[in-house]
């Protein structure tokens, strides 16, 4: 009880330093503000060594147990060695790291995003037969335009096409995307406070 | 029009915050007076999205099957921290409910941070509900730490566990359209909610149950994970329409020529 009492009033104390530090112009309380970022992102790389001997650990474990899949463990735990053991002695700058990132790394997330376009058209096709309402109509109406509106056309000049995208995309679209913002942002003070409060709490005793 | 003394607006910035932390008070006072504890009570639209969520954990629990929550690559030290932070409250929601069931529910994200406080949530979730002994440190993985990695890493988790469910909370961006086809192939509920505009735009074509806006923040209200929850939103709607009646005022003002 102690434990957790104390837990929150750290949380508290820190997060309204912070916070006081942003609306504030007092040189202590935004030298205090800049120790606790530094702070937080020094945790943050500590949690990112944590989290790659999770992968290593959660995968290791799949090829042991011989779970589904754990030969593509195994791709991942050699790849994840070797990119390492290339790094630490050469330098995360050097022609053999730089070679790994461009020749590997690059080209699959390269082919992953042309992934993205094909499995994008055929979720448009599903949403329209999923959910045939009026709303995935204009959705898919919508997009038809942006696309047709953006592409060159060399055998038909639709001007009036690119005119109805630019103001698709100048007059309804900004209005609802602020519209969402508005709510994004009005959730995420609500979120802030709720942990300044000590009402939320990411952290358990 | 000149304003005859310029107001610092860092303190302007402190007065709205200030405001929306008395109308979150007031609100958990009035509500926790009337004993409101339901949403309709409380004065809350519906959003099917959620009843669904309920529908799939307690399925989850009656056919043994896993739930699986992805909670993104936002970490909690940056702009889209509390898309993680209302992920999290979601997770310690599921595992304290599906703690009953045999199996845990399984959770994966993109930054080390997010995955520690997944697997302390988690725990502490069983903790409380007195199976800790069933806590496996594998519930919460890495799976990623590049978007597409990200991606790629979370896919075999849909597909090879056959889970009931996938809950994606957090902050994504186009990758999420990977993870949420793949849910939809394997005939699983896919309630999906992100802060980035594209991610949401994709996620309404990808997802069954998208949040769209300030849906995805209403979670903690909607999972009855606390008054305060509740009072949040009731003081975002009273916000809401402050700015709305002053962005009205001011550009009334502009039109007639006072500003």
């Amino acid at each position: 009880m102690v434990k957790r009492t104390l837990l929150i009033a750290v949380t508290i104390t820190t997060g309204l330093v912070i916070l006081m530090g942003y609306f504030i112009n007092l040189p202590a309380l935004v030298s205090v503000r800049k120790i606790f970022l530094n702070w937080a992102i020094i945790l943050a790389a500590v949690a990112l060594l944590i989290g790659l001997i999770n992968l290593i650990v959660v995968h290791a474990r799949k090829i042991i147990n011989k779970e589904p899949g754990s030969h593509y463990s195994l791709v991942l735990l050699v790849s994840l060695m070797v990119t390492a053991v290339v790094g630490i002695v050469s330098g995360p700058t050097s022609k053999m790291s730089q070679w790994i990132f461009n020749n590997i790394q690059i080209p699959i997330e390269t082919s992953l995003m042309a992934l993205l376009a094909v499995v994008l058209i055929s979720a448009a096709i599903r949403f329209t037969y999923r959910r045939p309402t009026s709303f995935s109509l204009i959705f898919i109406f919508t997009t038809l335009i942006i696309m047709l509106g953006t592409v060159s056309n060399p055998w038909l000049n639709v001007s009036w096409l690119s005119e109805l995208r630019l103001w698709i995309t100048r007059v309804p679209v900004v209005g609802g995307a602020r519209g969402i913002l508005f709510g994004v942002v009005l959730g995420t003070i609500a979120t802030g406070l709720r942990v300044l409060m000590g009402a939320d709490r990411p952290y358990e005793d | 029009m000149n304003l005859p003394y310029q107001i610092d607006p860092g303190y302007i910035g402190l007065g709205f915050v200030l405001l929306f932390l008395l109308l979150i008070l007031t609100f958990t006072a009035i509500l926790r007076d009337k004993g409101r504890r339901s949403l309709g009570e409380a004065g809350l639209r519906k959003i099917p999205a959620f009843k669904k969520l309920w529908r799939t954990m307690n399925y989850s629990v009656e056919s043994g099957k896993r739930l699986h929550l992805t909670l993104g690559r936002a970490g909690i030290g940056g702009e889209h921290s509390t898309s993680s932070l209302v992920g999290l409250s979601i997770l310690k929601s599921v595992a304290q409910f599906v703690s009953m069931g045999d199996k845990s529910p399984i959770t994966t994200s993109g930054e080390g941070t997010l995955m520690i406080l997944s697997q302390d949530t988690t725990r502490s979730a069983y903790s409380s509900s007195g199976v800790a002994e069933k806590f496996d440190q594998a519930d919460g993985q890495l799976s990623g730490l590049t978007p597409f990695s990200y991606a790629s890493g979370t896919l075999p988790i849909i597909y090879d566990q056959q889970t009931s469910g996938t809950i994606m909370v957090g902050h994504f961006g186009s990758e999420a359209a990977l993870i949420a086809d793949a849910s939809e192939n394997t005939d699983c509920m896919t309630l999906a909610g992100s802060d980035d505009l594209s991610a949401q735009a994709i996620l309404v074509a990808t997802a069954n149950e998208p949040l769209i806006g300030e849906e995805l923040y209403a979670a903690g209200a909607y999972m009855q994970i606390g008054l305060t929850h509740t009072a949040s939103v009731r003081a975002q709607d009273v916000i809401r329409w402050i700015l709305v009646i002053v962005i009205l005022v001011g550009a009334a003002l502009k039109l007639t020529g006072v500003f």
